[in-house]
């Protein structure tokens, strides 16, 4: 993402210089920039309003515990807007696959905590637990 | 010898150092928030059934709050982009946005907190509830000697599981009326603070940590769009990566409101 | 380069004049001051030395806390001799007539276990140690961000201020056990908690922000010809123990938020609903959960302890490959299991949690998990002892602690197995077998280490040697005397006597209640005592490293640049190094362990001088280096 020159130091040899560009280049790459930041403040207002519109409605009541269809769509939705903030606004989706690793293994991590952590507050043998 | 790569990219990762930094910060961060979710799943799915707050939280509030967050997120990646752009006056104005934006959002979050603050459940002496906002409490209002009356706007319920789901259609055709109660009758008074229940607890330990990211992140935005933008005269480059770190940061507080906001004002 | 670029200053030149400016806060024109030389520095030597003196001292603190609860088993209610009336005098009423109260026996234990892990091993081991010999070792001229390190350091003192200030308050220290169990550690009627809920979250904040820089550096900063595979094997142990501080600490640092918010705000996180506390109603709103304190607690309670016996591990191995004169056996094993015990650390911690009445099957799961993660600590302790095989063993103090480490850690790890499995683990949890267990692996195990490792690393520090008598009086004395200290405690804890009993297991003897079945024998409760000797006796074998390691700075024995002849990076540079380490970027040629390379003049072949340079001692010759 470094649109500028670069001269090769005695500190990182390995550097190529990366062309430099012009001002109107320069501009044209804002200019981008301001067209993909409405895109996704508009999809972001779309979301948003799926996500209040699904909350308020009667989807997925009577069965099982009434609310756990409504929650996973809601959720479902908030991982889309995370994915368009964390993939376009941090251009995680540009990274480096050093990024992705380190949080490729914390998402992981997380998953442990909180699935391990349930199972084991809920897998109590019958008759024990205290409700 | 000087600390390399602090600008220059390192030729096999690509990045420079701060970068790599913030996004190792960002990994324990996502832990700590992991935390606290897994404490609120935890929590929430262990409570009595019937007995898990709905509907306690300004839906509207919490929208304007996300909208204006997300906006945010948005100026700050355009005034990183206008730094590329070396277009420095852009720069200012994106980011000056990103910290009134900043500022809305906390006025609003004060407001919502000061919203249950001043809103009592009243535990009656005759086995009911009143649940409202307070108006005023009488000069003489003494819960322990029992003196003076404390007026509130809302209403009566014979059992709090009435009090709960606020969605409920109960919930929504109930009037609200101007309640004035003698310290008499009162049992027990309390606020919707944290130690009301379980949900306020985790409502405001979850935005109240999140709170404090914001404040954290609009101060350090606000440094460099101040004194800390002298460095754009010295070394745009190295300005410019700092503007990115610190919008990283901004981001990753947006990302974790996008999951707040349907957790505890949606479901 | 045309006018988009010229209507902008152009940013600082890198190369071209000599006077470089330094972009880590530090202005060459001026004279540093005592402050920004010695207490705010941002320079990782100077940081590591502050966290290595901090470190020590806090461990000699938590030494005596221990001292005191040894007496009060051997001698349960009896006033402390010497110490006692100055302990009144301190601390007032819990120390009433010299003796210790239960409530101040508690209050020790607690803070003996958080001092000695979060104030002691870890900041000498990781921080300490880590940050002088890190940047070294890798060819970097500092830490990728040298004042977030600085930062780092007094984020961790204050930390400890906070943690020693909560002994002199109404109601005393923390009492509650390093694990703070809730219900206990909020109904507690001290603030004693609460500072030490404070003083932990300055203490992870600490952490992490080493963690960041450590990653950072190890990631960042290696010099070129550094590769991924000649890092010597003391930087991937502290790679993966950053990683597992920078993703375990957090979740603990949530639960601390959380169990504050309950003593202080008087919420209910971890406290169940119908909560009775000095037989009335507790006036709090209940639906909490005890479970989900101990889940997050445990989350970095069992990565924590990794995180004590990695970077141990990583100074041994240098050490042993030093003083047998050949490269460690089994490098990549050592590098794969390393990366492997960082990874599964984080999924085996409710074997701590057996007996909260967890289901059959996840039970399972996590014996399963335990069982696995012994292995590669098998691999990685049998790498060390074939590492010895066929070496020139040399002995000196540093090769005496790393040796003594091996089959001490080697007991510990063992007696770990009937722990993870949790059908003994009923039985055993709790006792005293659990204490023998985990002293093993972290005192005669990693404190050994870390003793070797200021042996060793001395020199580099100081230009001088610490005194080779009494450090192999230091060493045997220890030896002796910890297996003393901590040998008969597995008995105890087989025996059935229980952790955390302020009398000492008394009140569950023989000969208080002699007509119960599976009491406490008089032979076990003797040994009570004969523990307390040993431990006096461990403190006296201290004396003489403390007095050897403050002599030797002026006093010691001078040596050069490498006195014990090592190939890795950090004993190529002048004693002490410069600010800025290396006069010129290293380049990196070979492996780290170059030890008795058939053909070459000498036995070792440091790891930034060229492999068929005729005289080792020379300048490289520039060549190009081989891709990263």
């Amino acid at each position: 993402m470094s649109d500028h020159p670069t001269s090769p130091s005695k500190h990182n040899p390995g550097t190529a210089p990366i062309p430099a560009v012009t001002a109107d280049e320069a501009m044209v790459k804002f200019n981008r920039y301001v067209r993909l930041c409405a895109v996704i403040f508009l999809v972001v207002l779309c979301t948003t309003s799926a996500m209040i519109v699904t909350s308020y409605s009667h989807v997925g009541e009577g069965i099982g515990e009434g609310w756990t269809i409504k929650v996973a769509l809601i959720l479902a939705i908030a991982v889309v807007n995370a994915f368009l903030v964390a993939g376009y606004l941090m251009h995680l989706l540009s990274e480096k696959r050093l990024i992705y690793t380190v949080l490729a293994f914390t998402v992981c991590f997380f998953i442990g905590l909180m699935g391990l952590t349930l199972w084991a507050t809920n897998g109590f043998p019958p008759g024990t637990a205290y409700h | 010898m000087e600390i390399p790569y602090t600008v220059e990219l390192r030729p096999d990762t690509g990045i420079y150092n701060a970068k790599l930094g913030i996004w190792l910060f960002l990994a324990s961060e996502v832990m700590l928030f992991g935390g606290l979710f897994s404490a609120y799943v935890l929590l929430r799915v262990g409570a009595e059934p019937g007995m898990w707050p709905h509907g306690w939280l300004d839906v509207r509030l919490g929208t304007i709050n996300t909208l204006l967050l997300a906006l945010s997120a948005i100026t700050t990646l355009l005034a990183w982009a206008a730094c590329k752009a070396r277009q420095f006056h852009k720069f200012k104005i994106f980011h000056a946005c990103t910290i009134l934006l900043a500022l809305a959002f906390l006025g609003i979050k004060s407001y919502e907190y000061h919203d249950k603050w001043i809103h009592y459940e009243v535990a009656l002496a005759n086995g009911k509830f009143a649940d409202g906002h307070l108006i005023e409490k009488s000069p003489d209002f003494d819960l322990v000697k029992k003196t003076g009356t404390v007026t509130l706007h809302g209403r009566i319920v014979d059992d709090r599981k009435d009090l709960m789901d606020l969605r409920s259609p109960a919930a929504r055709a109930a009037k609200n009326e101007e309640l004035t109660i003698s310290a008499a009758d009162i049992k027990k008074m309390e606020n919707y603070g944290p130690r009301h229940n379980t949900f306020t607890a985790i409502y405001f330990t979850l935005t109240g940590l999140h709170a404090l990211h914001i404040l954290g992140g609009t101060l350090v935005i606000a440094f460099l769009w101040g004194p800390g933008s002298r460095m754009w005269r010295r070394d745009p480059e190295r300005f410019t990566n700092r503007i990115e770190v610190s919008g990283l940061f901004w981001h990753f507080v947006d990302l974790v409101w996008i999951f707040l906001f349907p957790v505890l004002y949606l479901t | 380069m045309d006018e988009y670029v010229e209507q902008f200053p152009p940013y600082r030149e890198p190369a071209e004049s000599v006077e470089v400016e330094h972009d880590h806060g530090h202005h060459e024109h001026a004279t540093p001051g005592f402050w920004s030389s010695y207490i705010f520095s941002t320079d990782h030597k100077v940081i590591g030395i502050q966290y290595g003196f901090a470190a020590l001292a806090f461990m000699l603190f938590g030494f005596f806390l221990m001292l005191l609860m040894r007496w009060q088993i051997a001698h349960p209610g009896m006033p402390v001799p010497v110490l006692g009336r100055l302990l009144e005098k301190i601390l007032g009423a819990p120390a009433a007539g010299g003796a210790i109260s239960p409530d101040l026996y508690n209050s020790f234990g607690a803070m003996h276990g958080t001092i000695m892990i979060f104030l002691g091993v870890v900041p000498l081991s990781f921080a300490a140690f880590g940050n002088y010999v890190v940047p070294l070792m890798i060819g970097a001229p500092d830490m990728a961000f040298p004042r977030v390190n600085m930062a780092s350091y007094h984020a961790f003192f204050l930390g400890g201020v906070v943690m020693l200030v909560s002994f002199f308050i109404p109601g005393g220290a923390a009492q509650a056990g390093w694990t703070s169990y809730s219900p206990l550690a909020t109904t507690i009627p001290t603030d004693g908690q609460a500072f030490w809920l404070v003083g932990m979250v300055l203490l992870i904040t600490s952490s992490l922000l080493g963690a960041v820089n450590f990653i950072a550096t190890i990631i960042q900063l290696r010099a070129p010809g550094m590769t991924w595979m000649r890092l010597p094997f003391f930087v991937w142990a502290q790679f993966v123990t950053a990683f597992i501080l920078l993703l375990a600490f957090p979740p603990l640092e949530a639960a601390g938020v959380l169990q504050l918010m309950d003593n202080v705000a008087h919420t209910s996180f971890f406290l169940p609903t119908g909560l009775a506390v000095g037989g009335q109603l507790a006036d709090r709103s209940g639906g909490g959960s005890p479970l989900l304190w101990q889940h997050l607690f445990w989350f970095l309670g069992h990565p924590e302890v990794y995180v004590l016996i990695l970077p141990a591990m990583g100074i041994v191995c240098e050490i042993i490959a030093n003083n047998t004169r050949k490269p460690l056996w089994g490098y990549k094993s050592l590098v794969y299991s390393v990366l492997f015990v960082g990874f599964l650390s984080f999924i085996v911690w409710a074997h701590h949690m057996y007996l909260t009445g967890m289901g059959q099957k996840i039970a399972t799961f996590f014996q399963t998990t335990t069982m696995i993660i012994s292995i590669p600590s098998v691999i990685i302790l049998t790498c060390m002892f074939l590492s010895l095989w066929g070496g020139s063993i040399r002995i000196n103090t540093p090769m005496l602690f790393a040796l003594g480490f091996l089959p001490m850690f080697g007991i510990g790890g063992l007696s770990g197995l009937p722990l993870g499995l949790a059908a003994a683990d009923l039985y055993l949890h709790d006792t005293y077998y659990v204490i023998a267990h985990f002293h093993y692996v972290v005192a005669p195990g990693s404190i050994f280490a870390l003793f070797a490792g200021v042996y060793y690393w001395f020199p580099k520090i100081t230009g001088r040697k610490m005194n080779e008598y009494w450090g192999r009086v230091h060493f045997w004395c220890s030896f002796v005397f910890m297996n003393m200290v901590f040998q008969p405690m597995f008995f105890q804890g087989i025996k059935g006597m229980l952790r955390r009993m302020s009398d000492g297991g008394v009140n569950y003897s023989a000969a208080r209640v002699p007509n119960a079945i599976d009491t406490l024998p008089g032979t076990i409760m003797e040994l009570n005592t004969f523990i307390l000797w040993a431990a006096v006796a461990l403190g006296i074998a201290q004396i003489p490293f403390i007095v050897n390691l403050f002599h030797s700075i002026k006093h010691g024995e001078k040596v050069s640049d490498n006195p014990w002849e090592a190939t890795t990076p950090e004993w190529q540079t002048p004693t002490p190094p410069p600010h800025g380490n290396f006069e010129h970027e290293p380049h990196v040629h070979h492996g780290p362990y170059e030890y008795s390379v058939p053909g070459h003049a000498t036995d070792f072949t440091p790891q930034n001088k060229a492999a068929d340079s005729a005289t080792p001692g020379q300048e490289p010759v520039p060549r190009p280096h081989p891709a990263h």
